[in-house]
């Protein structure tokens, strides 16, 4: 096995699960639950191969991804914030809906009900030099970069203020509901971010084509409890291990689903508090009176 | 400062400024049915402390929320400094230099003091980095020039319960606060940290600041205010000067009613009913309790209840006596050492097996552990019971309602209405539905954790009258309570936990508030008994 192909690919797997797992870290941290991440992938995934395909530029379906990312988060965030409805059946709600929507639109769109035509990309060529699609270096910097807005900005403090202690933000004039807002909208914008990498890099949108990676994301969220960067290095180590499978592909070593489990395995090791205790943010899924 | 209601400094203010800090006048306020608020009127003078009394549920928070800009009023108008700023939001009462310290601590626990003082008016620098060097030093310099001192590096949920509060007040006083609205300040500190409580209060009078004290305790209020506003049942029902009153009229003034406020006399000094069994009543030998952490956090205690008597225990919390309750009534794994109730081992016994043997629990935390708050109020009385209350597993409910009838009689429950949701009823009134149920019954043993916290003065004097007619019926009762004064009224023996341990047990006779205080805060150590 050539290490350096390994590690390429290892990386091109984890730079969706970089995008949503730095989202969810933002929407977590703020007290609402992620389990709409892969909703997020999903939308933006099809809006960006919408957008590439009818202008023909890739930088034109980013865009549009990420809108697609921002409405399916508002949806989100105004259900369970505005409404105050239950942040985990509103976020098994809007996953279906994203599938439902997006299967919807291939038909109309492109009169398919698998997959889109080839679109523009960004070219996933990868040479000793580096990468020539400018998402994957995106993708690599941003949980440095929002460990640096958690940690570094007023907005950060605010986040964990409103993620720890709602009241406490409120009586000293903070808006929890503004602040939770904005998160899940970063949140909604980040996750797309990761379906758009994932739809430019194979050029084409195919029906459910996250295919679960949300779900691996928010297990890397809580693998590396609830920090940007302990959640960034449990992407690395899942996609690492997605890489071993399709690397071991053939030799029949181990079972492929085994590999598979690995992620969810460790989650839930994760939650057992194995290895230290994995205290989510104290409001995380609490609707308030 | 010598303190003390008769140097509460009169000259110092009043006449020289005729317009009220804060003038709030016929102010409504509805949740749903209930009024918390009937056309409610507070005047407070700048540079005074005024104390806002009243039964749990007379509407004193509501109204200093309305004040700080967290709710806004139904009706009437909000005056501070002369200034007409009914309805304001919580930004412009903070501009406006209104400072809340609220009952439950408004801390984040995660974030250190310096984080938690700057949240919402963060220093930046280069327009988005939070600079938390200079929050650091601020915090720092405030916390010199006030006197109350703190690290601003440490973490919340480091703090003890004292040192959080030192943190609320600076954070108020941060804000640029100059009005001062302390709720029920002093509920979970220990006397000589009330005591320096006191000296930071008359310190920020003597400046100018204005501070309004709510509180229940009455010999706080005399102690330390210099104008008392009192409420019932939404209502203003007087403003007094405190120099020209006394707790008993207050006490009446609050319920609308005489009280007695010594929390009942004895029955019989140490009388106890002829003969009991040497090992009746509770026991508890060499117990050690092992907490979350993998600390003892109750380390090898052994006492022992008998029928008759009532074990008070003081101490301020957090120092295991939560832990040796539910260790006690069977919410909690027991390392080593024994229970017995009654003579018989109860130690790996379920919490149901325990009650069958006739122990029974009032717990700290009504709405967590007592009550069902969804519940009806005649279900809630047939908790952890309702066996007896069916047939062939099925409920009775013509017995549970009559049981709910004449429980609701017997214990005075208000409103007196069997269907209605346990939520729906006042503090005290949902404290008295956990004490029909659990002293309702037969039982020999019962562990009353904290049985009157948060509970009008009406129901403390109720409770309390129950606790001693147990006693005097030859009950064992174990009493924890943060209240000294209620441990010392109530016990014949009185025990202070320190860190896990009885620092001290003695006759309550020769206890003290002074001398049990040194005990609480650890300068002092015994052997307990």
């Amino acid at each position: 096995m050539n290490p350096i192909s390994f590690l390429t690919q290892m990386i091109r797997i984890a730079v969706p699960y970089l995008f949503a797992a730095s989202g969810g870290v933002v929407a977590e941290r703020a007290g609402i639950v992620s389990l709409t991440l892969e909703g997020f992938m999903l939308s933006g995934a099809f809006a960006a191969v919408l957008g590439t395909n009818y202008s023909g530029s890739p930088w034109v379906g980013v865009l549009c991804g990420i809108l697609g990312g921002l409405i399916f988060s508002l949806i989100h965030a105004v259900a369970t914030i505005r409404y105050r409805a239950d942040q985990v059946v509103v976020g098994v709600a809007i996953n279906l809906l994203a599938i439902g929507v997006t299967r919807f639109f291939l038909k109309l769109f492109f009169a398919s009900s698998s997959n889109s035509p080839r679109v523009a990309g960004f070219g996933g060529n990868i040479n000793v030099a580096g990468f020539d699609n400018p998402l994957l270096w995106l993708g690599i910097i941003v949980a440095p970069v929002m460990a640096f807005v958690i940690y570094k900005t007023p907005f950060g403090l605010r986040v964990r203020a409103v993620g720890e202690h709602p009241d406490a933000a409120e009586s000293v004039g903070v808006s929890v509901t503004r602040v939770r807002y904005v998160a899940v909208a970063i949140s909604g914008m980040l996750a797309a971010l990761g379906g758009v990498y994932l739809a430019l890099d194979q050029h084409q949108f195919t029906d459910q084509m996250t295919a679960g990676r949300g779900f691996i994301a928010i297990s890397a969220v809580i693998f590396g409890r609830w920090d940007p960067i302990r959640a960034a290095l449990a992407c690395l180590l899942f996609a690492a291990a997605e890489t071993l499978q399709i690397q071991l592909q053939g030799s029949h070593a181990i079972p492929s689903q085994f590999i598979e489990m690995i992620p969810y395995a460790l989650t839930i090791i994760a939650l057992a508090g194995v290895v230290g205790r994995a205290v989510p943010p104290a409001a995380l899924g609490k609707v308030e009176d | 400062m010598t303190g003390g209601p008769a140097s509460t400094g009169e000259s110092a203010r009043g006449q020289t400024s005729a317009v009220p800090a804060i003038r709030m006048e016929g102010i409504d306020k509805s949740f749903g049915a209930i009024r918390a608020n009937r056309g409610t009127s507070v005047e407070v003078m700048p540079g005074e402390i005024h104390a806002l009394v009243g039964e749990n549920g007379a509407g004193k928070s509501t109204l200093m929320r309305i004040l700080g800009g967290l709710m806004k009023p139904d009706a009437g108008h909000v005056e501070v400094n002369g200034r007409d700023v009914t309805g304001w939001s919580t930004n412009e009462a903070i501009a406006a230099g209104i400072g809340i310290v609220h009952q439950h601590f408004m801390l984040v626990p995660t974030l250190t003091v310096a984080e938690n003082l700057v949240l919402g008016c963060e220093p930046k620098t280069r327009g988005i980095v939070l600079d938390y060097k200079r929050a650091a030093e601020d915090v720092r310099k405030l916390s010199t020039e006030t006197g109350l001192v703190i690290a601003p590096d440490r973490l919340i949920s480091d703090l003890s319960v004292g040192e959080a509060q030192r943190v609320e007040i600076l954070k108020v006083l941060f804000r640029g606060a100059r009005i001062l609205v302390l709720d029920e300040p002093t509920a979970v500190l220990s006397p000589p940290e009330v005591r320096e409580l006191w000296t930071v209060l008359r310190r920020l009078r003597d400046k100018g600041d204005t501070i309004v004290l709510i509180t229940h305790r009455l010999d706080e209020v005399v102690e330390i205010s210099n104008t008392i506003t009192v409420m019932r049942a939404g209502q203003t029902v007087a403003r007094v000067k405190t120099s020209e009153t006394t707790p008993a009229e207050i006490a009446r003034l609050m319920v609308g009613r005489e009280v007695s406020l010594s929390a009942g006399k004895r029955v019989q000094p140490s009388g106890r009913p002829a003969g009991p069994q040497p090992d009746q009543g509770l026991e508890a030998r060499n117990l050690i309790v092992v907490g979350s952490r993998g600390i003892r956090v109750i380390d090898d205690v052994s006492f022992s209840v008998k029928p008759g008597e009532i074990l008070g225990i003081a101490g301020v919390e957090g120092n295991g006596q939560t832990e040796l309750i539910e260790a006690l009534a069977g919410l909690r794994p027991v390392f080593a050492g024994d229970i017995l109730i009654d003579g018989v081992d109860m130690t790996r016994r379920s919490v149901a097996q325990r009650h069958d043997a006739g122990l029974s629990h009032i717990p700290e935390d009504r709405q967590r552990r007592g009550l069902i708050l969804e519940y009806t109020v005649a279900n809630n009385l047939i908790l952890g019971v309702q066996k007896y209350f069916s047939r062939r597993g099925i409920i009775d409910r013509t017995r549970v309602m009559e049981n709910a009838i004449q429980e609701i009689s017997s214990f005075d429950i208000r409103p007196p209405n069997p269907v209605l949701a346990a939520r729906a009823l006042s503090g005290g009134n949902q404290q008295k539905i956990i004490v029909a149920r659990e002293m309702g019954r037969e039982f020999s043993v019962l562990l009353a954790s904290q049985p009157t916290r948060g509970v009008d003065v009406g129901a403390i004097e109720f409770i309390h009258q129950q606790l001693l007619d147990a006693r005097a019926q030859g009950k064992a009762i174990l009493l924890v309570s943060a209240e000294l004064n209620e441990v010392l009224a109530l016990s014949d023996r009185v025990a202070v936990m320190y860190r896990g341990k009885f620092a001290v047990m003695m006759p309550a006779a020769e206890a003290s508030e002074e001398v049990l205080g040194e005990y609480m805060i650890g300068t002092k150590k015994g052997n307990a008994a």
